[in-house]
């Protein structure tokens, strides 16, 4: 009985195999029949289609991409935008770790993304144009251009730092509430981080709130005007956390003004804490680049007293600030560079400025009257446009971040928020950076 | 199938030689195609689907884990087990274990305690029972984000809701997101939040098949509720127990959502103290490592363990009221035994009923014995 049903088993079991190959081949072949024709060039009339990636608010209308139509009858923008630049930045790698398949033709980039993306230059056109000199800050060039002189993205806007206060807490703690005065108080054109927390301490003897949010914010404006903060410059080595005094000098000055002098809020941004906290007066100062400002307005709305004052400790500084690139698999290149041009032009970037406040970083576009002229009545009628202005034009220059910059950052973050915000003891924290940066086996 | 029509004949010619040669009409043999085949293609989608979406990928992590593999570079050289000697090295790794297990064991325990306390109350002969059953699933239907975001403000440390009310009844505040035990009773309370009603109403499910005579005859013997609870509906409802357990195992070691959303940064604080090893996966693939290899170890790692406590617990929630009395459900192994004990009695002419528990089982249908008798074969070969 047993052979004799042996023969039919194995029989139906390869039916089996086959009926399930056969689906699968099917179910394979209806997926590649989906493809449609993008492969078209960008030569001549032919129509083409760019879409453009953008995350939060580039200030890109409708209206603003079908004028490039009007010059370019063949053209036609798209743009997709992602609610936040985590979204577009996962969207952005996966995509390219895939091959580049489904990227839009031209992919805006935040400034922290690009150490890692200048690991593959490959996958990014060369934009690198001879006509194009001198359009942007120098500093916005030399972020995108890699060591051999491949630049991959196209500036946008900047992020130049200035100190937005609320001048209701400063006036009752007896300190100055003009915008002018208080640039001078906090010390003028050479303002030092030290001017800024002696303020602070003036200040927080006098008032029950915090001079500002948090150390890390703090040490970031700090540490982003060192040249090479974790790695050296001219080859991009790490250097060595634990002998690295540069940092850790930071990171006792920016500590024992936290916590000894009693000056930070110990709230972490973006934090539930720390956005409850603009409406319960936690602080009085921060550092505020121009979409700062933007998130002060969201968080504070209700509250009277903020305003912007043109200074910053220890020079210029720079937050932030978006770039375009265009993909190298991207079937229409060439189209592609020609319309990233367009977008950073500093006609565009104004318009851009008018509509989502992103400070160009075009000489320009930031001398156009719409900037010079532009004020936010949020803080109390500041003027905004000539404030960042200045403060643009203070910072000297991009301080070199290669690939290992954010892990070692991270690792510094982390031991100046469980200080700051855990109350741990400050050289027990620091051993704990130092345990991070070993085990990241640099 | 094309392929395979002429060898079918040739095999049934070859098996039965003396047999005088027979036209088999195609309408027939299509018929035979059918019975044979249909089976597997009704439940071929689920197969072909997950062999896209599960092995595949299963298969592929294991290829990534042995190579080095940055996230944008791709490809690198092959390693070994070198990425796994890396993440088995890295204290971060170990932290994560910890604290993981014991989120787990935070929300998965009162978890499956409290779905079946409440299934047990909405049980009961309720007003609106419809309206209560529903009830408690509305929490699932709430996004996960929107979960820990509502929860992220009542367990900010300064100016959340729940240190506010701490504050009147003059307790201290309690440090959410400084402590790290706290921050794991926040993190379950929220999965707990989502999940118990869900498990609450399988449970619940699984209550109402329970037959009610049993209930009759226990109220006859003078059994309480409480006794009626634990003798009858939890030994009753043994396997989905089961069920439960390993899925709220499985998605309790796979926490994510919740920590992602705990703190702005997602990481579990400076102090990775409730960094979850999904998390921890998710930092090293795509955080300021890229390095895809050794998120994939692991991946695998974290499968392992899943595989391993997921056994611990069949084992232990197994041993459950194994005293109570069977009803329908009997184990696999049991049915098997009586199964193969009635095929040795039929095959040896005997039709002497066979053992009792064979009686309380259901009633066989006639062409059951012969069919599990070969299943049963083919699982011993």
């Amino acid at each position: 009985m047993l052979n004799s049903t042996r023969p039919t088993r194995r029989s139906r079991r390869v039916v089996a195999a086959t009926a399930g190959v056969a689906t699968l081949a099917l179910a394979l072949t209806a997926c590649g029949g989906s493809d449609d024709g993008g492969d078209d060039t960008a030569s001549g009339d032919e129509k083409i289609t760019l879409t453009v990636a953008t995350f939060n608010q580039f200030g890109y209308t409708d209206e603003l991409l079908a004028s490039y139509t009007e010059d370019h009858p063949n053209v036609t923008v798209k743009q997709v935008t992602a609610a936040t630049s985590e979204d577009a930045r996962n969207n952005l790698t996966t995509k390219l770790a895939a091959g580049g398949e489904g990227l839009a033709d031209i992919e805006g980039i935040e400034v922290d993304w690009l150490p890692e993306l200048m690991q593959f230059p490959d996958l990014f056109e060369d934009l690198a144009d001879p006509a194009l000199d001198g359009r942007w800050v120098d500093w916005k060039v030399q972020q995108a251009t890699t060591p051999d002189g491949k630049l991959i993205g196209y500036g946008t806007d900047i992020g130049p730092e200035a100190i937005c206060y609320r001048a209701d807490l400063f006036e009752k703690a007896g300190l100055p509430t003009d915008r002018e005065q208080v640039a001078e108080l906090l010390g003028g054109e050479d303002a030092t981080w030290d001017d800024y927390f002696e303020a602070g301490k003036e200040f927080v003897a006098k008032s029950d709130s915090a001079w500002f949010d948090g150390a890390v914010p703090t040490y970031q404006g700090m540490v982003n005007q060192l040249e090479g903060a974790y790695e050296d410059p001219a080859t991009g080595e790490p250097k060595d956390l634990k002998t690295n005094q540069e940092i850790k000098d930071l990171y006792d000055q920016v500590l024992a003004a936290s916590v000894d002098g009693e000056l930070s809020a110990g709230l972490e941004q973006w934090g539930e804490d720390w956005i409850a906290g603009f409406q319960n007066n936690a602080w009085a100062t921060m550092l505020c680049p121009p979409w700062m400002t933007a998130s002060i307005e969201q968080n504070a709305g209700g509250v009277e007293g903020w305003d912007v004052a043109d200074v910053f400790p220890g020079g210029g500084g720079n937050w932030g600030g978006s770039f375009l690139t265009v993909p190298s698999s991207g079937p229409n290149t060439a189209a592609a560079k020609e319309l990233a041009a367009w977008l950073t032009s500093p006609e565009v970037q104004t318009q851009a400025y008018e509509n989502a406040n992103t400070f160009p970083s075009q000489l320009d576009a930031q001398a156009s009257d719409a900037v010079q002229s532009s004020t936010n009545d949020f803080f109390n009628d500041a003027p905004v446009g000539p404030i960042f202005s200045a403060r643009a034009q203070a910072i000297e220059g991009a301080p070199f971040k290669g690939k290992n910059y954010f892990a070692i950052h991270t690792a510094v973050q982390n031991a100046l928020n469980r200080v700051d915000l855990n109350g741990d003891d400050p050289e027990k924290s620091w051993q704990g950076a130092l345990d991070e940066y070993a085990s990241l086996g640099l | 199938m094309a392929v395979l029509s002429p060898t079918q004949p040739t095999h049934r010619r070859g098996a039965a030689g003396p047999r005088p040669p027979r036209r088999v009409g195609f309408s027939q043999r299509l018929g035979r195609w059918d019975v044979k085949v249909s089976p597997y293609l009704y439940i071929s989608p689920f197969f072909l689907l997950f062999a896209l979406t599960g092995l595949f990928p299963l298969g592929y992590t294991a290829f990534v884990s042995v190579h080095e593999w940055n996230l944008l570079g791709g490809q690198g050289e092959f390693t070994g087990l070198e990425n796994y000697a890396a993440v088995l090295a890295q204290p971060l790794f170990w932290k994560s274990l910890v604290n993981t297990f014991s989120i787990f064991v935070f929300s998965s325990i009162p978890q499956v305690l409290l779905a079946i306390t409440i299934a047990a109350l909405l049980d009961q002969n309720l007003r609106a029972a419809t309206f209560w059953r529903m009830g408690v699933l509305i929490p699932y239907v709430v996004a996960p984000v929107a979960v820990s975001m509502i929860f992220g403000r009542l367990f900010a440390d300064d100016y959340g809701l729940i240190n506010e009310l701490l504050g009147f009844v003059g307790i201290d505040p309690i440090g959410w997101h400084t402590d790290r035990i706290a921050s794991h009773v926040a993190i379950a309370s929220m999965v707990n939040f989502r999940w118990t009603g869900y498990n609450a109403l399988i449970f619940l499910a699984a209550m109402q098949a329970v037959p009610r005579e049993l209930y009759e005859a226990s109220v006859i013997d003078g059994a309480g509720r409480a006794r009626q609870f634990f003798s009858i509906t939890v030994p009753q409802i043994r396997a989905t127990i089961i069920f439960v357990v390993i899925t709220s195992t499985i998605g309790g070691l796979q926490i994510f959502d919740e920590v992602r959303m705990y703190d702005p940064k997602g990481l579990g604080g400076p102090d990775q103290d409730w960094m979850t090893t999904v998390v921890y996966l998710y930092d090293v693939a795509w955080g300021n490592q890229k390095n895809l290899g050794r998120a994939s170890a692991v991946a695998l790692l974290l499968f392992l363990l899943i595989i391993v406590i997921g056994m611990i617990n069949f084992l232990i929630t197994q041993r459950i009221a194994t005293s109570g009395p069977k009803g329908a459900k009997t184990s696999r192994r049991r049915s098997r035994r009586v199964l193969a004990e009635t095929v040795t009695t039929q095959t040896s002419g005997s039709t002497a009923p066979a053992s009792g528990a064979a009686a309380s089982g259901p009633p066989l249908p006639p062409t059951f014995p012969p069919t599990t008798s070969i299943t049963d074969r083919e699982d011993r070969r």
